[in-house]
């Protein structure tokens, strides 16, 4: 028998090896998948763990980005050269491109595009064949997706049925889908936001520059702070006031408040992180407050 | 506590745990107590939750409402399926996976338990033991989670009286000793008040043990307990042959993660089912060489010889090669609200391999509540039966009590692709 030498692994180096694992699973039980990848934090990790996973190696799948048209610029230059100097195939469907099909029809110009995503998505999956879709969402992030499996099964049409989801036990994932179907996989399920930061400041992984305070115009809402931007301009009546920001999420310009922070590096972050009083999703995300059920109606329709 | 405390300086890694009890059990006041005492719930959430408990009429917050994530759940008041919630101490992170109480939930609390290394029973001191507990017990047993607690809990509505907690204790004892268990442990608590959960509290002074958090932050994780064999299943196969780097093109990677025991550089190994040896020539994770790997790490293997391996296939140590077997013996839960078909061909997954397989035999259907043995000829969702398969290719497999991830396996039904049984080999 083996003599025992080391315990245990460390935190971080259980999650990165659980998240290496399903990859891998994801790998060797689809035979068509793709990574979706926004350039934001979440998905940078991925892309970390990806590397880790399959280098020497190239990746066993693209990368994909749906794009609402309404991200920050900075972002979306971000992911274009991360994916150039992983040397890896980027995809983008475009939301616009839905709308001119007319598969996506807002109700008013100014809605948030952030719920349309969806169409996309599952548009670009049934253009590609893609039967697996790898996501950065994380279970700490809200209420229904606590309950959310690590390759979690979506139907024809995209849907999530919480109260039919697959048992998922051990280590044993079940990725098998018929055509049509679509297996959604969560590498980094298991993983809060603290664990993010801390494995961004352990890689020393580069993100795009809004997650770091900077003077940004915006509007007092409540407890929200709404920027200024071309898309989301000031109303008649608000004050605007330079403040300076951060960003926790970068989701659609639309949805996505920063935070006050002076934080400018990661070391700072993650002492902010630490002492938060608020949790991500509900500082940040526009989207989510309508009613404590929000989240879990968007994923039934086949959002992420 | 102060804000950097929870960053965890010490990292004494991470540990998965389960909590078991009904609503009535006040086991989402419990988890709900933990994450509010380690400061893990932040304050829109509190606002949401002091919200809602108003519109139901209660004058303080109800900690229940933290673990209920679904619209059904929130609406009926109850938990349906497992929810894994998240805390870090100054050294540790924990993952919970709460898993309702309810009979017609075991699978999802055999779900919970496949994956904790600790189970927290819930026994309100009032009630003392009832089935809910045997069953409970009986099937963190099954699932081999090493260490048990028992935790008597709203010790404030018995007056904090040690002879309740004392009687109830001993009853238990007498259950464990029956039904095999070896360690567990007892502390009586009020997860209302939050007497012993992460603060002792001034009016249990006759129980000198460690508080709840105390015995969590002490636990030992997975794996760090007995040395295991090396099991090593391969997941997939690096082949970089397109890539301009010459040094690569003879590049044959081995990719998966080490399930049990530790390999180091130079140590001689099997590789199942062919049966052919070799040395480890490198480990890497990510193309970065290391000298060796342990249980739980994800990595590359690279061998001196070239063999032919792929997914499904298993590297182990030469000396302590399992056998593979066509035939085995197993506890099973059936999952599935479609019934057990005996005479239907299944799939089974074991690490990552994947065989078909039939049912040879039903030896007994296990009765959760008393551990009697009935006979019977199918199985139905939540039941948990003995009985053999025949497999149409040999696996690798170690007795689930002696290794968890070789040991284990799901069943899968190809015509629907539904994950309807979780087996242990006995």
């Amino acid at each position: 028998m083996t003599t025992l030498t080391q315990q245990t692994l460390t935190h971080l180096d259980w999650l990165e090896a659980e998240a290496i694992h399903i990859m891998r699973e994801v790998a060797g039980q689809c035979s068509n998948p793709v990574l979706l990848f926004s350039g934001g934090k979440d998905s940078v990790c991925m892309l970390r763990i990806a590397e880790k996973a399959f280098r020497p190696g190239r990746f066993p799948f693209p990368l994909m980005h749906i794009d609402t048209g309404h991200n920050y610029p900075e972002v979306i230059a971000f992911r274009d050269k991360r994916a150039e100097e992983l040397g890896e195939r980027l995809i983008v469907r475009s939301l616009e491109d839905s709308m001119a099909r007319g598969s996506i029809v807002l109700k008013h110009e100014n809605e948030s595009r952030n719920k349309h995503q969806s169409v996309t998505l599952l548009e670009a999956i049934e253009e590609f064949g893609f039967d697996c879709c790898i996501g950065g969402a994380r279970r700490d992030e809200e209420k229904a997706r606590a309950k959310e499996r690590i390759m979690s099964f979506r139907d024809e049409f995209g849907q999530w049925d919480p109260k039919n989801q697959r048992p998922e036990l051990w280590n044993l994932y079940n990725a098998r889908s018929h055509k049509g179907e679509n297996i959604r996989a969560f590498p980094i399920s298991n993983w809060t936001e603290l664990d993010v930061w801390q494995y961004i400041q352990r890689e020393q992984l580069e993100l795009p520059s809004i997650y770091f305070a900077h003077t940004r115009p915006v509007v007092r809402k409540g407890e929200l702070l709404m920027p200024v931007t071309d898309l989301t301009p000031a109303k008649p009546g608000d004050t605007i006031e330079e403040v300076m920001v951060r960003f926790r999420t970068v989701g659609d310009v639309s949805c996505t408040a920063p935070v006050a922070s002076d934080a400018d590096t990661v070391d700072k972050i993650l002492a902010e992180t630490a002492t938060t009083t608020i949790t991500e999703r509900g500082a940040t995300r526009m989207d989510d407050q309508t009613s404590e059920a929000s989240m879990e109606q968007r994923k039934k329709e086949g959002y992420f | 506590m102060s804000a950097l405390e929870h960053l965890p300086g010490i990292d004494n890694g991470l540990l998965r745990f389960l909590t078991c009890g009904s609503v009535d059990d006040g086991k989402s006041t419990l988890i709900g107590r933990l994450l509010f005492d380690s400061k893990t719930i932040l304050a829109d959430t509190l606002n949401a939750m002091e919200k809602t408990s108003a519109k139901r009429g209660m004058t303080a917050v109800d900690l229940s409402l933290l673990t209920d994530g679904l619209q059904a759940e929130r609406e009926q008041g109850i938990t349906i399926d497992v929810a894994y919630r998240y805390f870090s101490t100054g050294t540790r992170k924990y993952i919970i996976a709460d898993a309702p109480g309810h009979e017609q939930y075991t699978r999802n609390m055999v779900t919970a338990a496949s994956t904790a290394n600790l189970a927290i029973i819930l026994v309100d001191a009032r009630k003392g033991m009832l089935n809910q507990t045997r069953r409970h017990s009986t099937i963190a047993h099954l699932l081999g989670i090493p260490h048990l607690l028992v935790a008597i809990n709203k010790m404030d509505l018995v007056d904090y009286d040690q002879a309740t907690y004392e009687s109830i204790k001993a009853e238990y004892t007498k259950f464990a000793h029956k039904i095999g268990l070896k360690d567990v442990r007892f502390i009586p608590l009020s997860a209302l008040a939050g007497d012993m959960v992460v603060e002792r509290g001034e009016r249990m002074p006759w129980y000198e043990g460690p508080t709840l958090m105390q015995i969590l932050e002490a636990a030992p994780a997975a794996h760090t307990e007995r040395p295991e064999s090396f099991r090593f299943p391969v997941q997939f196969v690096c082949r970089p042959q397109d890539s301009a780097n010459p040094d690569l093109h003879d590049y044959r990677g081995f990719m998966g993660r080490v399930e049990s025991g530790e390999i180091a550089v130079g140590d001689a190994v099997t590789v199942l089912p062919n049966g052919l040896t070799s040395r480890v020539k490198a480990i890497e994770i990510g193309g970065q060489k290391i000298d060796r790997a342990i249980h739980e790490q994800s990595v590359t293997l690279l061998l001196e010889d070239e063999i032919d391996t792929s997914r499904g296939d298993m590297i182990v140590k030469s000396a302590e090669a399992p056998e593979p077997v066509k035939q085995i013996d197993a506890n099973v839960c059936w999952l599935s609200e479609t019934p057990m078909s005996p005479a239907r061909t299944y799939l089974v997954r074991h690490t990552s391999r994947e065989v078909k397989a039939k049912i040879a035999k039903i030896d007994y259907r296990l009765d959760i509540n008393t551990l009697e043995h009935e006979p019977v000829t199918t199985l139905v969702m939540n039941d948990i039966a003995r009985l053999s398969l025949k497999l149409a290719q040999p696996i690798f497999a170690d007795a689930y009590r002696s290794n968890r991830a070789t040991g284990a396996f799901i069943i899968i039904d190809e015509s629907t692709n539904n994950t309807v049984g979780a087996g242990m080999i006995a």
